[in-house]
């Protein structure tokens, strides 16, 4: 399956790398990445792929999640399908 | 890959605007556990609920975590209670409610509905039983929902049983008095009642039902009221648009939600209910969706129309959204549960009068409504007489949970807690209809043509 992260605050050094270590220490597959910072708010979008996952759905999410914390930021990760049905007809 | 801006949008209306699903409720039919004998109807009404629901709440977290956005209550609704207890005296129905409070307890979800009886048209000995055992019932549990449809648009208005619901919900009243009547909360009175609504206090499993069925209620007034906002002043075809695209992409959720849930669960799935359902939270109101059309206050002058506007939009963007809907589908006010409708209820505002005029055009009808505690039981008939005729007479559902608040009068605030909220006590009128009420009888059903 695929999921949505997302990565929201205020910029600073080091985001990216911070999220993408993250994800390659579970094991889920970065497929694409955009970002964009408006003024000094930062949002990045990365698309993951987690078939190779070395933990469950919920023990990554909430890594992520707890991570994001201490570094500032809140990341939040969804299965792609809440978006592919709120956006796509 | 997906549109950045859609991809925040939706985290915004999840994180600041309280779009949630308001509830997985799962639909239970009793038939297969009809007993003579009391002691098995309860086992077997236990083993049926506790089996088929084992996984309810464990999926409906999983599925929480999964697409990250918060399911409020898991809940169930069963077959009418007085068809599946027939032969039973009051005091075997509440041993019934206590059953259906175990099984509760035991699976960890927020409400049972469905200790319900439908007497449009006259009541059986087990309706009258079950309706005499309402008030205790309620009483001993916490977890229970009760509902009584007294009329129909094909069979009129039972007003012998509007006259006994008055009593009955004056009895409820006094029976939990410590609790701000409490009891009354979790008890409604209907006209046209669905059979597959998963909301409460009205839910239910219709006897036209599968044997077990996965019904969602989606939420998101927040989300309304923003896109409102956000719309500025544009012309009403403009606005009715934005509220179908919005109702749209809140109902696109519900639905994944509820083909997965049902999938997860090995069900058949019922149906999405389109309904705006309020909270007590800030940013979480219908009445701010209709103060954000341009209204100073809710309840001024143009608030039917614009929760005219604001039900039909959503039924559209909704209808679209979902392969199949059902239950109540349209805007909720239940007073208490609403920010904005409380705060327009202690301005003055919003009377019941206007209230009643709102129940015309949305869903449900007189909802979570605080009235003084020395009611009569006859006034409170006639509020429910006035309310299910509109419905009758229209062909939609209505129905009254109203809350004589014991003790209280005028002026005073009632608390419940929790999302039922709070309430202002709100003025009734002082002459009676008691002997309109005591009549007895049928109202007869309606004509269909020579329509005015």
């Amino acid at each position: 399956m695929k999921a949505v992260l997302t990565v929201t605050g205020k910029d600073k050094v080091g985001i990216i790398a911070m999220a993408s270590t993250e994800c390659a220490k579970f094991g889920a597959n970065i497929i694409d990445i955009s970002q964009t910072v408006l003024k000094e708010y930062f949002a990045m979008i990365m698309l993951v792929e987690l078939d190779g996952l070395t933990t469950d759905f919920k023990g990554f999410a909430e890594s992520m999640e707890l991570k994001g914390k201490e570094s500032g930021v809140d990341i939040r990760v969804m299965h792609e399908d809440i978006f592919n049905s709120m956006h796509k007809i | 890959m997906l549109n950045t801006t859609d991809i925040l949008e939706t985290i915004t209306m999840i994180r600041e605007e309280n779009l949630d699903i308001r509830t997985v409720t799962m639909g239970i039919s009793l038939f297969d556990c009809i007993s003579d004998d009391p002691a098995r109807l309860e086992e077997k009404i236990y083993d049926k609920i506790t089996t088929s629901a084992k996984n309810l709440v464990r999926v409906a977290e999983d599925l929480e975590r999964t697409y990250g956005i918060p399911i409020v209550n898991k809940r169930i609704s069963v077959t009418p209670i007085s068809l599946i207890g027939a032969g039973l005296s009051p005091d075997g129905f509440v041993r019934l409610a206590h059953t259906l409070e175990r099984c509760a307890s035991t699976l960890g979800v927020n409400f049972i509905g469905g200790f319900s009886a439908l007497v449009q048209k006259g009541a059986t000995k087990g309706a009258a039983s079950l309706i005499e055992a309402i008030p205790q019932a309620l009483t001993e549990t916490d977890h229970i929902c009760s509902s009584v449809n007294v009329a129909s648009t094909k069979a009129g208005i039972n007003m012998d049983a509007v006259k006994k619901m008055g009593e009955i919900i004056k009895e409820t009243a006094y029976l939990t008095r410590e609790e701000d009547s409490l009891g009354c909360a979790k008890l409604v009175v209907f006209a046209n009642i669905p059979e597959d609504n998963p909301f409460m206090a009205g839910a239910l499993h219709g006897i036209g039902e599968p044997d077990t069925v996965i019904n969602v209620g989606v939420s998101g007034p927040g989300v309304v009221a923003a896109a409102i906002k956000k719309a500025g002043s544009c012309d009403f075809s403009t606005l009715a648009d934005t509220v179908k695209k919005i109702a749209f992409k809140i109902t696109r959720v519900g639905q994944l939600i509820a083909a997965e849930a049902a999938s997860r669960l090995g069900v058949p799935y019922g149906i999405v209910d389109l309904s705006l359902a309020p909270t007590p939270a800030a940013g979480d109101s219908v009445a701010e969706i209709l103060e954000n059309m341009g209204l100073e206050r809710c309840g001024t002058h143009g608030t039917t129309a614009a929760l005219a506007l604001l039900n039909d939009a959503v039924k559209k963007g909704g209808v679209m959204a979902s392969s199949h809907v059902g239950g109540l589908s349209g805007a909720f006010i239940p007073v208490s549960e609403d920010r904005g409708m409380i705060d327009a209820v202690k301005c003055g505002t919003l009377t019941l009068e206007k209230l009643e005029a709102m129940t015309a055009v949305c869903s449900v009808g007189l909802d979570m409504i605080a009235i003084p505690g020395d009611t009569s039981a006859a006034t409170i008939s006639g509020i429910i007489a006035d309310e299910i005729s509109i419905g009758v007479v229209n062909t939609k559902t209505t129905a009254v949970r109203v809350i004589p608040v014991w003790g209280k009068g005028v002026g005073e605030v009632a608390e419940f807690g929790g999302l039922l909220g709070y309430a202002p006590i709100i003025p009734l009128k002082n002459e009676s209809c008691e002997a309109f009420i005591s009549r007895g009888g049928r109202i007869p059903a309606p004509i269909h043509s020579l329509k005015n």
